[in-house]
């Protein structure tokens, strides 16, 4: 007589789950690094020079703008490449699959991807914050540090979404090329490397619709730089396109259930 | 209560019929071959049996329970056909994720070594041979250390030496007193490992019995011989099966093979280099699939 064992406790698995995607997207530098450097690069490039400048008719330095468009940058880029590549790779090496013959509940392969990334994104931050500090000499109180950080990683949910649905849309080959060709543009486009009035006019009448447009203003207004709205028409922004990537991304997992493990 | 079932379950994949109204319970303790050729059906019966795939009529369950359920899953251990795991891991780290998913887990030292991956568990999933591949897929499926393991065409791409240590590790594991599930169309490791062979041909069981009830249900003797002249036409109406001409050389079953002899030597069929032997699995297989 064999007894019923009791399920694993969730607790360990979770922890578990997290440490291992971790270490997943830790030791594929073409993520890791990108995600932690390619900010601070940005910013040595386009930022440091002009950091002491203020911002017309404003206190704010260029150096502090920039800080938070770039925070803005990195955050969502390690929400929309950490999900989009892990998951469209995961499809793509039918590890999906296996995990899906085990007692691994759903709930904790999802939550274990979205601390993976927070955790991630939070160290982006902790490598650009300094490096605005020392070599961009940027000086914040100390709530708006706070302010722009826990709304950049709040303001992140959106892309987490977003991420997802590519990394079900798209293949594994395709998901990186797929994400540079949607990511790069409209992060151009929203303003996050070159102040938007410095963009031809068909752009501008266009980015105020692009997600990341209003998300860098949230950005923006948490170091005190102007903004075309209200904070909370932003918000409101990206709460909509968050239920809307939501939408898609379940669907697009809706899609491949019916398909494979139907 | 049966470890696994399926009750008169039928799988549909578009036009094509996978599995045809299929019941099998297979208990606990048991170990248990299915047979068949490519396509006959084994991977969708599996895939029902853990719930990769639902059946489009019928019912397949797992202790009793839906196999999507997570208490059946907890006692379960798998090894799928084609599966991946993350590359940028080490054997060890992957090991202790799948023992994390697990209530009574096996230590991880004990699933690397009944896998015989002793010497890899600090080595990157990315540099391990096709065969130690399989052998982590193996030790992801018995760390946990399950109830009932199933393992769809385990050996698949292994050398010869290779898949015999394979099935030793899987013998390993079933004298523990656990059942165990694998499909294979290498039919020496069924005639090995299982008490119960269940052959499985378009999607319908044909045979369900031990490897000797098998064996001597269809095969009885293997009758090999070489007639240069011999045309497939001098074989009509004689009580033969598996019947392969080839350059003159002929092969086939019969459970009368003196009759045919001399049927045979009635027709003026000359022969020579004849050989007479008990069939084994293999034969019996061909027997029992040949259409």
């Amino acid at each position: 007589m064999i007894t019923v064992p009791k399920r694993a406790p969730i607790l360990p698995m979770l922890t578990r789950q997290t440490w291992t995607e971790f270490l997943k997207l830790w030791r594929v530098p073409a993520f890791s690094a990108t995600s932690l450097l390619l900010p601070i690069v940005f910013y040595a490039f386009i930022g440091i020079g002009q950091a002491s400048q203020t911002l017309e008719g404003t206190k704010v330095t260029f150096g502090a703008y920039f800080l938070a468009s770039m925070a803005v940058y990195a955050v969502a880029n390690v929400m929309i490449f950490s999900f989009g590549i892990s998951v469209a790779n995961e499809r793509g090496m039918k590890t999906d699959l296996l995990m899906r013959a085990t007692p691994l509940p759903p709930v904790v392969y999802l939550l274990a991807k979205c601390i993976t990334a927070i955790v991630f994104a939070a160290l982006t931050l902790a490598v650009l914050f300094p490096f605005a500090y020392i070599a961009g000499g940027v000086r914040l109180e100390a709530d708006q540090w706070l302010t722009l950080a826990s709304r950049v990683l709040l303001g992140s949910i959106p892309f987490i979404a977003l991420g997802f649905a590519i990394g079900y849309l798209s293949g594994p080959n395709s998901a990186v090329a797929v994400i540079n060709l949607i990511y790069l543009p409209t992060a151009f486009a929203s303003g996050l490397f070159f102040p938007k009035q410095l963009l031809p006019q068909i752009i501008q009448n266009i980015s105020p619709y692009l997600p990341l447009y209003r998300f860098g203003q949230l950005g923006w207004d948490a170091i005190g730089a102007p903004t075309s709205e209200n904070v909370t028409t932003d918000w409101l922004y990206l709460t909509g396109y968050g239920v809307a990537f939501f939408a898609i991304a379940l669907w697009a997992y809706r899609r491949e259930e019916s398909r494979k493990f139907s | 209560m049966p470890a696994a079932e399926l009750v008169e379950a039928t799988k549909r994949y578009g036009a094509v019929e996978a599995l045809k109204a299929v019941s099998l319970r297979i208990e606990l303790g048991e170990v248990v071959a299915m047979l068949g050729p490519n396509g006959a059906g084994k991977t969708t019966s599996i895939s029902l049996l853990l719930g990769l795939r639902k059946p489009t009529s019928g019912k397949a369950l797992l202790f009793g329970l839906d196999p999507n359920s997570l208490d059946a899953r907890s006692r379960v251990g798998v090894m799928l056909q084609e599966s991946g795991v993350p590359q940028m891991l080490k054997v060890r780290e992957i090991v202790d994720l799948f023992r994390s998913y697990y209530a009574k887990p096996m230590p991880r030292n004990r699933a690397i070594s009944m896998a015989g991956l002793e010497e890899k568990a600090n080595a990157l999933v990315k540099e391990l041979s096709g065969g130690q591949r399989q052998r982590l897929y193996f030790a992801l499926a018995v760390c946990g250390d399950p109830d009932v393991l199933f393992l769809d065409e385990p050996t698949v791409g292994m050398d010869v030496e290779g898949r015999r240590s394979f099935i030793e590790r899987i013998a390993e594991f079933a004298q523990l007193g656990r059942t165990v599930v694998l499909t294979t169309h290498y039919l020496e490791e069924a005639d090995q490992l299982a008490k119960r062979v269940i052959v499985i041909d378009r999607g319908v069981v044909i045979a369900d019995a031990s490897p000797e009830v098998i064996k001597s249900k269809v095969a009885g003797k293997k009758v090999r011989f070489v007639a240069p002249e011999i045309h497939e036409k001098n074989l009509d109406g004689l009580p033969v099966t598996a019947v392969t001409i080839k350059d003159g050389r002929v092969q086939l079953l019969t459970n009368q093979p003196e009759s045919v002899l001399r049927d045979l030597f009635q027709r003026g069929v000359e022969i020579s280099d004849l050989e007479v032997s008990g069939a084994d699995l293999e034969d019996a297989f061909i027997a029992l699939t040949s259409h």
